[in-house]
């Protein structure tokens, strides 16, 4: 199967995707790990105003085939979540790249952008899986 | 394992734009929509399954009765023609090889066994057999396709010459559907009614194709392994390799029904009776953890703070709205209420001992108590 990889977003190695917004980022998973998942039942989002640092775990997805974690693909600080995601996990599934964001996140150091994937870079990470 | 080997739906499952996963060397479906909307489509009306990649072992001969009869735990000596029963295989310390149903058919038994174990099961049974029996690896053979549902019957009747309603359960016949010679029998593995087919390898697609045009009236579904698994443990049966090993006994996985302890010698029983006597420490339960997280394979179970057991299969069910598992725990814990906990990522979940199947409303149960 065809997973979609948008053009205008970023993303990380750990299968997140992220769009820039002013000084913020929206972040999920992308089309390929909620497909590598299947149904998504349950989510842990982490608190509005945490301090992440790039890299740490901020939430857990749970889904029929396994567990996962969302990684922090830019530290700052976690200005929203998607509470919405709480009663209906699903969306992850039917729509990640939009209603199926999880968290967003104020951006300390811009400059990290730097160190995410372009759609291209991780389109060859998903084929040497 | 690297999966070498494709169903003859194969095809089929990439037409229908199925996610294809590595199961036990085959390349198979795990989902064409989404597990939960196939798991409500079985509880609710029906879904049908490429269930191809499980072995068929044929035995015939003079002695194949008591040949059979060694090698599993029931008594087959007590079979009807057509008829079929689940049984387990043993070792010689009375652990399961495998999980299996052995039908009596016209001129032979027909032994359907788990895919992952066809490879054990056949040099098994090969091992010993004796000259007045034949033992034939039939596994690419035969096509198996599952319909399962609520309305599996109206669906199989509008496909086969005559009709099928009068069939009872673990029963099978010889049938034709678009004139192609079929076995159909009234088993499967997901706690509805429903029926399982079996036929050439170079005829599956179209009965495949004739039982999901017909199967479209009544809303059918396609269903992969993710729903099959689902479908399974809301029942409570085992899945081997999980819940079964060749590390557990029958006594300990609830599966004293399977035994025949009066038929006379089968491989295991010396074994097995010794366990009986002494009583088993450890048994398989139901677990139903309320809310959303889920109890996996391996996760341990405690009770204060003591552990008490390992879960062997969770999920969360969609039908009950609530994670289910199955896992042994020490006897003395097996009571149907009692209170434990389980370790989920290093919190702790409560969760409650309760009789099996979770799922308790499933049209088998009313067809069979009937």
């Amino acid at each position: 199967m065809e997973v979609k990889i948008p053009k205008d977003l970023l993303y990380t190695e750990d299968h997140e995707w992220v769009r820039k917004e002013n000084g913020e980022i929206t972040e999920g998973i992308t089309d390929f790990a909620q497909s590598e998942l299947q149904d998504i039942v349950y989510i842990e989002l982490p608190e509005v105003g945490q301090e992440v640092v790039q890299g740490d775990s901020i939430a857990t997805i749970e889904a029929v085939k396994t567990v996962t974690d969302l990684y922090a693909a830019i530290s700052g600080k976690v200005v929203k979540v998607n509470k919405e995601l709480e009663k209906k996990p699903e969306l992850i599934n039917k729509d990640t790249y939009d209603s199926g964001w999880i968290v967003k996140i104020k951006m300390s150091d811009s400059a990290e952008l730097d160190t995410l994937l372009t759609p291209a870079e991780y389109k060859k990470v998903i084929q040497e899986e | 394992m690297k999966p070498k080997n494709i169903t003859p739906l194969y095809k089929k499952h990439l037409e229908l734009k199925a996610s294809m996963v590595d199961f036990a060397g085959y390349k198979m479906p795990m989902q064409y929509s989404s597990i939960f909307e196939e798991t409500k489509a079985v509880r609710d009306s029906a879904g049908l399954f490429d269930v191809s990649h499980m072995g068929e072992i044929e035995v015939s001969g003079e002695r194949a009765v008591e040949f059979v009869n060694y090698l599993v735990t029931f008594d087959i000596s007590k079979l009807k023609r057509f008829q079929a029963k689940y049984t387990v295989i043993l070792n010689e310390k009375g652990g399961i090889i495998d999980d299996l149903v052995v039908y009596n058919l016209a001129d032979k038994y027909l032994i359907v066994v788990n895919a992952s174990n066809q490879k054990k099961d056949f040099e098994w049974f090969l091992k010993h057999k004796n000259s007045q029996v034949k033992v034939k690896n039939a596994g690419k053979k035969y096509f198996q396709i599952a319909l399962q549902g609520p309305l599996s019957e109206k669906i199989i009747n509008s496909v086969t010459e005559k009709d099928v309603s009068a069939l009872s359960f673990y029963h099978s016949k010889e049938e034709k559907i678009a004139n192609i010679q079929v076995l159909i029998s009234r088993t499967g593995y997901t706690g509805e009614d429903g029926f399982e087919i079996y036929g050439k390898s170079e005829e599956a697609e179209k009965i495949w194709d004739v039982i999901m045009e017909e199967g479209r009236k009544y809303d059918i579904s396609p269903c992969g392994l993710g729903a099959r698994d689902l479908l399974r443990l809301e029942m409570g049966y085992c899945l081997y390799g999980n819940d079964i090993t060749t590390e557990t006994t029958p006594l300990e996985a609830n599966l004293s029904w399977v035994i025949s302890f009066s038929k006379g010698r089968f491989l295991g029983k010396k074994q097995l009776l010794k366990k009986k006597e002494e009583g088993t420490n450890r048994k398989l339960v139901g677990i139903v953890v309320p809310g959303k997280r889920i109890p996996r394979h391996g996760y341990n179970i405690l009770k204060k703070g003591e552990k008490i057991g390992v879960i062997t299969s969770g999920n969360f069910s969609p039908t009950l709205d609530s994670s289910i598992a199955l896992g042994y725990v020490q006897s003395e814990y097996k009571k149907e209420g009692t209170k434990i906990e389980i370790e989920i990522r290093n919190r702790l979940a409560e969760g409650e001992i309760v009789k099996l199947p979770f799922w308790k409303n499933g049209t088998l149960n009313k067809r069979v108590s009937k």
